[in-house]
């Protein structure tokens, strides 16, 4: 089974959120980069699961400049077998999507996976995009994978439920929590990364159908306004009168 | 010039419906919804009410199938000229929408909050970085697809039925197969809900749920939880909310027992109010909260419950 898991860098959810150049550009000082948590997670294990029972190669992608090599190691430790970096700054969904989709074109995998959305950007949009471009059924947010020779089983969470379903091999899919384990690299793993192959590749088009123009923050929150326990009728007459919203 | 909206209709029309019809009312062209399925058509005819002229239903389409759905929307748009596409932001969207785009060479904005601007090029306000702040998406191409986060728009009743229309969308084959599909019971699904009461670790075990319960029955809210608290099995998976659960932004939130972890507060910090219940002064949920309680859950949420019952009362 030849597999591709697209990984994403994201800032650590405990980073300092700001933004410089009026407000345009995300603040990257002091940010300390993880591996996307979907990816590394969900996409990435189930993959080496999947491998380890069936046999195959997990290849990782990503759309990101030199300093990303430090996420792929970090996925390379985990257990995959060789890396691809497409050498670009990746602005918007679709030009991630479309490098990618080129790349798993030339070099026909049977299973894409992707996260579920990357956390800074929230999008949940590449994986169907490369689906899209490969014409390839694109099951989001499985929470289950399961392979039986070519015919593959996966759960997804519908509002309230759980739904079934059944493709053939090759898929795309978006992987959400339930799906994996997350594995801590090993030492073992660390220095086998070190010499793992990684593959740098050339934008293959500039195309690009949107861009993040802005940024603003939240209005501060004014101090929260304390109840006594005692006095509930007060609460309930607050969120009526004051912040109507009962 | 008008605008296409897809309407998920397996489950009859939900809020999220009408809020992206309305939405697409706002933009100022003609709006058309296209569904696939078996909805009834009287059902379907509700969407006239938001703003629809129209709706085109493709009853052939396997509606959990991404690449037909997809398919039947690029029919509808080109039959129809449209050059704007609206979805709520659902998981079907999340599949649809991407594919859409590249179908159309059509710039998404995924999870608009806000309607687009138009000056100085189109663009809408999205949630980014889990909540701790917002972009503004602009969209560079002539075609444009909207997915619109539920609860970002009230819906508004400007018209009456509308007609509905049998579409042939050409969506070919299904590649993908449903083996089984358990569907919501008839509870208040959680993306759409305008009030939730969620609690946290503090309650200490899942037989104390009934108080919360008891309070979102009181206000008609949707009830959900703390990662742990869904991980340990006290309550269900799809009550999750926060970074790697369910995103939501109600009205109304009511937590109560809950620390206010920072991936907990990026699936709930879009509310437009919040309520916390601790023990513990110190808790992070409070810097977050506009209305706070310090105290026991155990005494407090049955007297809220009361409070609630009352004010019912009062208001009927
Ligand atoms: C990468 C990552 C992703 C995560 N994603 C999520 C997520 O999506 N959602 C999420 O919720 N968490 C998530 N977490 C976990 C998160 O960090 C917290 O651990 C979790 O939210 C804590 O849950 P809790 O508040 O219910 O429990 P606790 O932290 O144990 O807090 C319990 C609270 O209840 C209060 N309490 C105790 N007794 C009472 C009482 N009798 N009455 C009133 N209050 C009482 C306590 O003072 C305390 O504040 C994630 C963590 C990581 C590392
Ligand atoms: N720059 C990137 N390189 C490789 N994969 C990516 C990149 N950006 C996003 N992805 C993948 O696409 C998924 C969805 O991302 P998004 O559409 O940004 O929410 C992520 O979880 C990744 O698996």
């Amino acid at each position: 089974m030849k597999i591709l898991v697209c990984i994403s860098k994201a800032p650590d959810t405990t980073s300092k959120i700001a933004f410089t150049e009026n407000n345009t550009k995300f603040d990257e000082n002091g940010v300390q980069y993880i591996v996307n948590p979907y990816d590394e997670w969900y996409a990435l294990v189930r993959a080496l699961e999947i491998k380890e029972t069936i046999g195959g190669n997990v290849t990782i992608i990503t759309v990101g400049n030199t300093a990303d090599e430090a996420i792929i190691r970090k996925a390379l430790a985990i257990g995959a077998d060789d890396a691809v970096r497409i050498d670009a700054e990746p602005n918007d969904a679709y030009f991630t999507a479309s490098q990618i989709a080129k790349y798993a074109k030339e070099n026909s995998f049977d299973i894409v996976l992707t996260g579920k959305e990357t956390i800074n950007y929230n999008g949940s949009q590449v994986g169907g995009m490369i689906a899209e471009e490969l014409d390839l059924p694109f099951i989001s947010l499985a929470t289950k994978l399961d392979l039986n020779g070519t015919t593959a089983t996966l759960e997804r969470e519908i509002v309230g439920g759980v739904q079934v379903v059944e493709v053939s091999t090759p898929f795309v899919a978006s992987c959400a929590k339930g799906m994996a384990e997350q594995r801590i690299p090993n030492m073992r793993g660390i220095m086998a990364a070190r010499t793992k192959p990684l593959t740098v590749i050339p934008v293959s088009s500039n195309e690009e159908f949107t861009s993040y123009t802005s940024y603003t923050m939240p209005d501060a929150k004014s101090a929260c306004k304390m109840i006594n326990p005692e006095n509930m009728d007060e609460l309930v007459a607050l969120l009526h009168n004051e912040a109507k919203v009962i | 010039m008008s605008t296409i909206v897809y309407i998920s209709s397996n489950n009859g029309l939900g809020k999220s419906a009408f809020e992206a019809v309305t939405y697409a009312k706002k933009m100022g062209e003609d709006v058309i919804a296209v569904t696939v399925g078996n909805a009834d058509s009287n059902v379907l005819a509700e969407l006239g009410q938001y703003g629809a002229t129209k709706v085109l239903v493709d009853r052939n389409a396997n509606s959990d199938d991404d690449q037909q759905i997809t398919k039947v929307i690029a029919s509808a748009v080109s039959s129809t000229s449209a050059n704007k596409v609206v979805f709520s932001h659902d998981l079907i969207a999340k599949a649809v929408a991407p594919r859409l785009s590249v179908r159309l060479k059509a710039g998404l904005v995924a999870g608009a909050i806000s309607l687009p601007s138009t000056d100085g090029g189109f663009s809408c306000k999205v949630n980014v970085f889990s909540g701790k702040a917002f972009g503004n998406v602009t969209v560079k191409t002539e075609n444009k697809i909207i997915s619109l986060l539920p609860n970002s728009i009230q819906p508004e009743i400007t018209g009456a039925n509308c007609s509905v229309e049998d579409f042939n969308g050409n969506a070919g084959d299904s590649k993908v197969k449903v083996l089984s599909t358990k569907k919501p019971e008839g509870e208040i699904s959680l993306p759409e809900a305008e009030l939730v009461v969620s609690a946290g670790r503090g309650l200490k075990g899942p037989e104390n749920w009934g108080m919360i319960e008891d309070l979102a029955k009181e206000l008609g809210a949707a009830t959900a939880c703390s990662r742990p608290v869904a991980d340990i099995g006290w309550r269900p998976h799809h009550e999750h909310v926060g970074q790697t659960g369910v995103a939501i932004r109600p009205n109304l939130y009511i937590a109560v027992g809950i620390s206010g972890a920072i991936q907990h507060l990026a699936g709930v910090n879009g509310s437009k109010v919040i309520v916390a219940i601790n023990t513990d002064a110190e808790a992070p949920f409070f810097k977050a909260a506009d209305y706070g309680v310090i105290g026991d859950a155990f005494d407090v949420v049955p007297k809220l419950v009361e409070a609630v019952k009352k004010f019912n009362a009062s208001n009927n």
